[in-house]
This record gives C-alpha cells, sequence and structure tokens, in this order.
C-alpha cells in the first residue's frame, strides 16, 4: 500500500499534538510525522491562559517555542495556519480544501471548543470564549484601559478568570445558573470556602442566574439578568464550558458519543485513526484536564513506534487556580458517604465507601497540603 | 536551594523541601531528581520545568 511510506499525520499543536511527537521520538527518530495546526503553532500551555494576570503574562509570553522551533526540535514538518476540512479513512487521506495528503497512522489531537452562547442584543462582539493564545492575545488587547469583566459560567475556568482578573485589577462579576460555584466538582462547603475568598478579593457573585440580554451602553455594555438585574461592564468572558471537538470525526464515519470515542490503545472505531487529549473519549472517559492527556501521549508514542500499549489512568486528582483560596479535587466516580471538616478557608473533605475506601476527596486553602498522601489512597480511574 | 517550575501546570518543586511524597528528601537538588520524574499535578516531564526565582 502506498500509505506504508507516508508521514504519521497528527492533526493539532497543543498539548496533545506536541507531547505526543516529543514522546513518539524518544522511540523513533526516523518516521517523518507532518503535523497539522489551523493556528499559528506555537508551543503553549494552555492551563495557564487563565493565570497571565497573576504571572504577569502576554500571549507572547506564553509562547514556549514558535512552529518552526518545534519542527526544528521535533524533526516534523509543521504546517500552520491550515485547516483539515475532511477525512476519507479508507483512503488513508486527509483533505485540505481540494490537496489530498496521506498518512500511514492518523491522530487526532485537535482538543474541544467552547460550548456556544447567543445572547440577545447587539454586545456580541464584547462577549470572548478564550480558548487557545491566539483568543487571549485578542482578549488582552481587548482589555486594555477597560476595568470591569463580567464573567458568564463559575465552573473551573470561570472561576479561575475570576480570581486572575482581580489580581490584574479588574471589577468582577461572575453569572452562573449553578447555586454554587464549582458545581459538579466541589462539595457545598468547599465551594462557599472558594467563593469566599474569591468575595475577598472583590468579585460579586450574581448565583442561579442567567444573562438574558447584552447591550452596548455610552460607556460599555450593559447585560440583563434572568432576574431584571442589571450590571454594567467593559467585557465579558463566556465560560460556560468545553466540549470535544467531533464534526470532522462524525464526517468521517468514526464512532463518537461525547468525544471521539477510543479504546485503550487510544484507537479509534478505524484502525489506523487514534485520537487522544480533549477530543477523546477513552474507555468512556471524556477528562478535559493535562494529566490524563500526558499519560495517553506516552502509551500512544510507545503503540506508534510498534509497540502496541493500553493506557492506565491512575487517579486523575484536578488543580484549579484559584491562588486565593487553592483547590484540588478528585471526584469520586461513585456514591459515597462525604466527611467534611472545614476550618474558614480550610476545607478537608473526603468521599468514602462503605468499607472505608476513599472514593475521592476535595482540598482547599491549607488543606491543600495532604493531597499527595491522599492521592495513594485513590482508586485508579483505568486500570 | 532552587526552585523549578513546571511550565504546564505551575507547580513548584523547592530542593529545600524536596517532595517527600515522590520520594524526594528535602534537599534534593534538581539535578538529581530522577529524569523519569514526573510533574505530580498534571505529569508532564522533567523538560518541563524551568528554574524560577519565587
Amino acid at each position: 500500500m502506498a500509505q506504508a511510506n507516508s508521514p504519521v499525520v497528527v492533526i493539532g499543536t497543543g498539548l496533545a499534538g506536541y507531547n505526543l511527537v516529543k514522546e513518539f521520538r524518544k522511540h523513533d527518530s526516523e518516521t517523518p510525522v507532518l503535523m497539522i495546526t489551523a493556528d499559528a503553532g506555537c508551543n503553549y500551555s494552555k492551563p495557564m491562559l487563565s493565570t497571565g494576570f497573576t504571572k504577569n503574562k502576554s500571549a507572547s509570553d506564553l509562547s514556549m517555542a514558535d512552529a518552526g522551533k518545534m519542527a526544528d526540535q521535533l524533526n516534523v514538518t509543521i504546517r500552520t495556519n491550515t485547516r483539515v476540512t475532511n477525512i476519507d479513512a479508507s483512503a488513508h487521506t486527509v483533505f485540505v480544501g481540494e490537496e489530498a495528503i496521506e498518512y500511514s497512522k492518523l491522530v487526532l489531537a485537535w482538543g474541544a471548543e467552547p460550548v456556544a452562547v447567543r445572547i440577545e442584543g447587539n454586545a456580541g462582539e464584547h462577549i470572548f470564549a478564550i480558548n487557545d493564545l491566539q483568543d487571549y492575545a485578542n482578549f488582552r488587547a481587548e482589555l486594555e484601559g477597560k476595568k470591569r469583566v463580567l464573567i458568564m459560567g463559575a465552573g473551573l475556568i470561570g472561576s479561575e478568570y475570576a480570581n486572575d482578573l482581580s489580581n490584574g485589577g479588574f471589577e468582577v462579576d461572575v453569572v452562573a445558573p449553578s447555586n454554587q460555584i464549582l458545581p459538579g466538582l466541589l462539595p457545598e462547603k468547599a465551594a462557599s470556602a472558594v467563593k469566599n475568598g474569591l468575595e475577598g478579593l472583590g468579585v460579586k457573585f450574581h448565583l442561579g442566574l442567567l444573562v438574558t440580554r447584552a447591550c452596548e451602553s455610552d460607556n460599555g455594555v450593559v447585560v440583563e439578568l434572568s432576574n431584571g438585574e442589571h450590571i454594567e461592564t467593559d467585557i465579558i468572558v463566556s465560560a460556560i464550558g468545553l466540549r470535544p471537538r467531533l464534526d470532522l470525526a462524525v464526517k468521517a464515519g468514526l464512532h463518537v458519543n461525547q468525544g471521539v470515542c477510543v479504546n485503550r490503545m487510544l484507537q479509534t472505531s478505524d484502525a489506523d485513526i487514534y485520537a487522544l487529549g480533549d477530543c477523546a473519549e477513552v474507555d468512556g472517559h471524556v477528562l478535559l484536564y493535562v494529566m490524563p492527556l500526558m499519560t495517553s501521549a506516552r502509551a500512544l508514542a510507545k503503540t506508534l513506534a510498534g509497540e502496541p500499549t493500553d493506557v492506565n489512568y491512575g487517579a486523575m486528582p484536578v488543580a484549579i487556580k484559584t491562588p486565593v483560596v487553592p483547590v484540588v479535587v478528585s471526584p469520586p466516580a461513585q456514591e459515597g458517604e462525604w466527611d467534611v471538616e472545614a476550618n474558614g478557608m480550610d476545607v478537608k473533605a473526603l468521599c468514602r465507601d462503605d468499607d472505608g475506601a476513599l472514593l475521592g476527596y476535595a482540598l482547599t486553602g491549607a488543606c491543600v497540603a495532604d493531597k499527595l498522601a491522599l492521592n495513594k489512597e485513590l482508586p485508579a480511574i483505568l486500570k | 536551594m532552587k526552585k523549578w517550575q513546571c511550565v504546564v501546570c505551575g507547580w513548584v518543586y523547592d530542593e529545600e523541601e524536596g517532595c517527600p511524597e515522590e520520594g524526594l528528601a528535602p534537599g534534593t537538588a534538581w539535578a538529581d531528581v530522577p529524569d523519569d520524574f514526573i510533574c505530580p499535578d498534571c505529569g508532564v516531564g522533567k523538560d518541563d520545568f524551568e528554574m524560577v526565582e519565587i
């Protein structure tokens, strides 16, 4: 078959794409690799996008290497600002418009995208969802000379931005439909501790509410909430959720569910197409975090180098970057009994089963120091 | 004694404190941390740490 001499093609140059290739090159220094990215291909860490003000980093500070440097470092070809428009799995070919590119193996590392929101009113151009380095650069440019930011969503990204923008000196309002912050991640008491910490920085929360309308005004944007209240702000950040990108996979006929379905070898329903990172659903798990992505990159690198390797997920605790009240959480995979000790900002919430085995935890403030010891007790996600 | 920070997630390794939970005694220099050490918060390798002044 012609494709035996064709390159391994990787779509995406985020943490998943670059870390996969970095690991692959440890096993195989020669097989040609072509990486295709819709953006400029800078190597940056996406989690750092919500810490820019605290760490005083502009978009260009966050870029650790440009595509040219990465191509040299990894001995690969990188096509930047290039969008794959179609995949023909039976012909082992991806298409960029009319151009056909053959692959031997194809890796989908194209990530997740923000849940789109349509808000009534004429303030659409003041609403930002920050999902990549370019979005971040645009957002930072737009913030120049502004003072007020309204964040929609009080999940991980919304809470991190609330802390970071407060540290940057902005007046921050957070509007979210949930009755607590970090719903689904933190038990109520732990969430309150974080909320109190953020309020101490001046963040104003409007929980149990939705933004119903946003209109330009003489000095910024006026946002209307579902209870009729009005808030004046300058910029709106939409942080209402993130979901795996699926369009091209669906078009290619691959099995998808919440993410692109892959088995423990990170193989999709087509034997020569693999997926990892934020776009992948690994044996039923969609985990939009770095640690599972890195674990997957190491396993898939071996598989691509000719040593078929299953991925194992250990416990995957998540650190939430709200430095005013640090948080680390390992959500339990099953129902259990929560035991919560709270002392001001310091909350230690442990979830155990009937036999007393640890299923998950949420730690805030000084209690995060217990995480490494507790991690050893946690069950693995994929053994 | 120096500090090293994970460039991906921001976790800090302080040579003075070591990381006893990961088997690194206080005072372990970064150069003596095993090459297969991975960041306990995000899982990236030792290459992805840089020295920081904090």
